[in-house]
């Protein structure tokens, strides 16, 4: 608290607002919070008005300022894998191994796989925890965007061992930093190296640990360039995929008999990698290993295409499902000029009339709805599985997105007829207090893709009157018309979901 | 419409749907399942009499017939995958066909783009703004109801999108449950706050008119699916069987999509049996049961299998298979003159090859939905264009496809 006192002082003496400014209207500030933060709640409301919007952002983008709730700090210090590196997590989680000549039942490796379950679950459990509780909120929007941007699976093989750590150790670091670093980051991830194959990408004729021949593997090559860095439309060839590939063999993960490095679980093997002269992006690379998987990043996260990629989807993320062009090319010239300062993006983006003139409107995604549902209601939640399983039942699981893409964030991917009737009953269960969400489950059981309705409310119903003050610069004259004349049961359920809620 | 309209209006149409009787005895249903990740064609009817298949696959290739685990002989140069067995009878009966060396003309690897092309029938375009299926509804005779397209899953794909309102519904457990939408007083309270003209009203009042017309009979079912989690191609047989009963409720179902995923065998996708085996198991399996459940819908419905791109023709080095292009189409209807493998085999010499590397394409599949929506829904060359705006005109290699 100290420390955020002291940050706030030192944001006001740098950012003191003009004094002619006018207050921001209480429209303008939810909308700033539906964007930079998982939609407003009271606390955060009252902080932005006693601040103002820009200091409130530039607290944001400055997120080791801000301290964070102690009962979210030891809520967090609960989840045991996530204290887990991941050669520890492919040790103790990770496929049996034959001991002693001994080969694993079926049976056995199946029960494995499910004590695995509780990596993913205390992931989840983190990701959705922080996003209610965190006062770190943009961070929390960062983390969110770049999980998806660099999408991993957590069902696929052994990424249900990693897929925590990938978020701890890849993604939160750099959410707010660089890109260069952060796509170097996920490229040396055992989750990525895993889930795009490029653990098995090798030099021709060369063998895998187990002794198997292995070779080429285009995935992640193709991936990194089509996804991850220049677009599909960013200048490369067939060619160029493969000449990737090639620079990449060797790019692998730590097994369990082999010595890493380090604690990250990375490891390039030089036995198969492939040392013969490449061309790629029109550049000659000179044969040096590891290095020229080094030097493809450097040229993909240099390159104009990356950048104008990267801004189109932070654009979109942040403002419109067209974003506006000027906008674009105005982020771009900033990742340019800054060398991929994901920061620096930001500010510019925040500043934008764009952004902040509010013409843009957003669908909201399954996971900012029901995200936003919850802190608005100021749900105290002990149990965040329903909310996953929300989230899950509207085609939008939490490290449940199989292909590489990503989940979309526009509105023609998520609005359809059962996801208006999903969200409205969802809304309703909330408001009903129906969602047992009060007491932590077991950590092994599963989320409940359902959402019960339970006849006996597991919590108070949600005080609909605080909600719609809260809410009710947002909505429309109609929308509190049609509640205000509905019976008082109902009331909470319809703030939450009415047309209004649903955009952002 | 205000208000008052559409409540009277709700009203109606929730009681007595009124195109609910036009649909009935109509001929004419098509049901797309689509393979999103590139399902591998060349190991699914398997060119045996190509040795050029066994020299670029030699841990992943499927055996000639006769063997054990060796491919089911469909003609004297092609068989089908092992796991497809269930799919037999179908072909016996010349309920099933199959087009290869099919695909889309647009060369892209990207999964991405080349799914948006096969969804909105325009390869090589991006920004058309609907989906071909909702460009095909808008062709067939009306009046339309939101339930004449059901798109199978909690989110609405792109080739069912545009101006004609189509349903989506999960067919998994949660298809079976109760939401408090169901409950009377809450319907009623959001009624009014959906009471628009905007896309969420319009939204809304699908899906609410879907819920009634098409889940009334289900909440009770006695098939409880357990998809959570499991490769989504696994829940298939469920899927198919709910479709088949939806369809036998609501004949006024002219137009269904399934997608499922799992098919992107980058690494160790297995031969007869393995990765690729146990996803083609319950699609094979769910196509049949399909086939079966329907009963007398099945007079009137055709099935197409299609996916985005083939994949390469050699193995990769991982016992897998990178991005390629040509690929195979499936289709299957008492009215399609199966048995017979259609399209033109462009070979597996390297010089045969698509960038000597994948199958070619050698017939586009807006040629092979353009023959099959023709004639088993009766659409003239006018509306086919609407559906595939300049698309190439269909392949006289395609005409004996659909009996009229």
């Amino acid at each position: 608290m100290k420390l955020h006192l002291l940050s706030a002082l030192a944001a006001f003496c740098l950012l003191a607002p003009p004094a002619f400014a006018a207050p921001p209207s209480d429209a303008e500030i939810i909308r700033i919070l539906n964007r930079v933060a998982f939609g407003p709640t009271a606390a955060d409301v009252a902080r932005v008005k006693e601040i103002g919007i820009d200091r409130y952002i530039a607290e944001q983008l400055n997120p080791q300022s801000i301290s964070e709730p102690p009962e979210l700090t030891r809520k967090l210090a609960a989840l045991d894998t996530l204290k887990l590196d991941p050669i520890q997590l492919f040790q103790q989680y990770g496929p049996l191994r034959a001991m002693g000549g001994v080969k694993p039942t079926p049976d056995e490796q199946t029960a494995r796989r499910q004590q695995a379950r509780v990596i993913v679950q205390e992931a989840q459990d983190a990701r959705v925890l922080r996003a209610l509780y965190s006062r770190r909120q943009l961070e929390e929007v960062m983390v969110q965007f770049w999980f998806n941007h660099f999408n991993v699976f957590a069902q696929k093989g052994l990424d249900r061992v990693w897929v925590g750590a990938y978020e701890r150790d890849a993604i939160r670091p750099h959410a707010l930093g660089n890109f260069r670093d952060l796509l170097l980051a996920t490229a040396k991830s055992p989750a990525m190296l895993f889930y795009l194959d490029n653990w098995q990408n090798s030099a021709p004729g060369s063998r895998l640990p187990g002794g198997r021949e292995a070779g080429i593997n285009e995935n992640y090559a193709r991936e990194i360039m089509e996804l991850h860095t220049l677009g599909a439309d960013g200048g490369y060839s067939q060619a160029d995929v493969i000449s990737l590939a090639h620079m990449l063999t060797g790019w692998g993960f730590a097994r369990p008999r082999q010595i890493p490095p380090d604690r990250s679980g990375f490891l390039f093997d030089p036995a198969r990698h492939d040392f013969s002269p490449k061309t790629f992006l029109g550049r000659t690379i000179q044969p040096s290993g590891e290095a020229e998987g080094i030097e493809a990043i450097d040229m993909l996260a240099r390159s104009p295409a990356t950048a104008r990629h990267i801004a189109f989807e932070l654009a979109q993320y942040f403002v419109a499902d067209e974003p506006p062009q000027p906008l674009v090319d105005r982020l771009a010239a900033r990742f340019s000029q800054t060398d991929g300062d994901i920061t620096a993006m930001l500010r510019t983006l925040f500043e934008s009339p764009e952004f902040r003139d509010g013409t843009g409107e957003k669908y909201k995604t399954p996971y900012r709805f029901v995200l936003s549902a919850a802190r608005a209601a100021g749900l105290e939640v002990a149990n965040p599985r329903p909310l996953m399983g929300m989230m899950a039942r509207l085609g939008m699981p939490l490290y449940g997105c199989p292909t590489p893409d990503g989940y979309k964030t526009t509105e023609a991917a998520w609005l359809s007829p059962e996801a208006t009737t999903q969200r409205v009953s969802f809304a309703t269960a909330i408001g009903g207090g129906h969602l047992p969400i009060a007491a932590l489950q077991p950590a092994d059981m599963m989320a409940s893709p359902a959402v019960p309705v339970a006849d006996k409310p597991e919590l108070a119903p949600v005080d609909a009157a605080a909600l719609e003050t809260l809410l009710a610069p947002v909505l429309s004259a109609r929308t509190r018309a049609v509640i205000d004349e509905s019976p008082p049961p109902l009331r909470a359920a319809l703030v939450l979901g009415s047309p209004d809620f649903m955009r952002e | 419409m205000n208000r008052r309209d559409f409540l009277a209006f709700s009203a109606a149409t929730f009681a007595t749907p009124a195109w609910a009787a036009t649909a009935e005895g109509e001929a004419g249903r098509l049901v797309v399942v689509m393979l999103r990740g590139a399902v591998d064609g060349l190991n699914v009817v398997v060119p045996y009499g190509d040795q050029a298949y066994y020299d670029l696959r030699p841990t992943i290739a499927i055996a000639k017939p006769g063997g054990e685990d060796g491919a089911l002989a469909l003609d004297g140069h092609f068989g089908l995958h092992p796991a497809l067995a269930g799919l037999m009878p179908l072909w016996q009966a010349k309920q099933l066909a199959f087009i290869h060396a099919s695909g889309s003309p647009d060369p892209t690897r990207s999964h991405f783009d080349a799914q948006l092309f096969v969804e909105n029938g325009t390869p090589g375009r991006r920004t058309t703004e609907d989906g071909w299926m909702n460009r095909l509804l808008a062709v067939l005779p009306g009046p339309h109801g939101p339930t004449d397209a059901l798109a199978v899953g909690p989110v609405l794909p792109f080739i069912l999108k545009g101006r004609l309102a189509v349903a989506n519904l999960p067919l998994g457990a949660a298809a079976t449950q109760k939401q408090a939408i169901d409950r009377p007083e809450v319907a009623s309270a959001f009624d009014k706050l959906y009471a628009g003209t905007d896309a969420q009203s319009v939204a809304y009042h699908d899906g609410r008119v879907a819920r009634t017309e098409l889940t009334a009979d289900m909440a009770d079912s006695e098939h409880q699916m357990a998809d959570a989690g499991a490769p989504p191609a696994n829940s298939y047989p469920a899927i198919a069987g709910r479709l088949a009963r939806l369809i036998g409720q609501d004949r006024r179902i002219r137009l269904a999509f399934t997608a499922l995923g799992g098919w992107d065998t980058h690494v160790n996708q297995g031969n007869h049996k393995g990765q690729l085996a146990n996803r083609l198991k319950p699609l094979g399996d769910g196509l049949a049961t399909l086939a079966r459940d329907l009963g007398r819908n099945w007079d009137d419905t055709i099935v197409v299998v299609i996916s985005e791109f083939g994949r390469t023709a050699r193995e990769n080095g991982n016992a897998g298979t990178d991005h390629g292009h040509g690929n195979v189409m499936w289709v299957a209807g008492s009215k399609v003159l199966g048995g017979k493998i259609y399209g033109d085999w462009p070979g597996l010499a390297t010089a045969q090859l698509h960038e000597g590397r994948d199958l070619a394409v050698t017939t586009d599949y807006r040629a092979v939905i353009a023959t099959i929506t023709g004639r088993h829904l009766r659409l003239g060359d006018n509306q086919l264009a609407q559906i595939f705006p300049g698309a190439p005109s269909a392949r006289a290699n395609l005409a004996d496809l659909v009996q009229i």
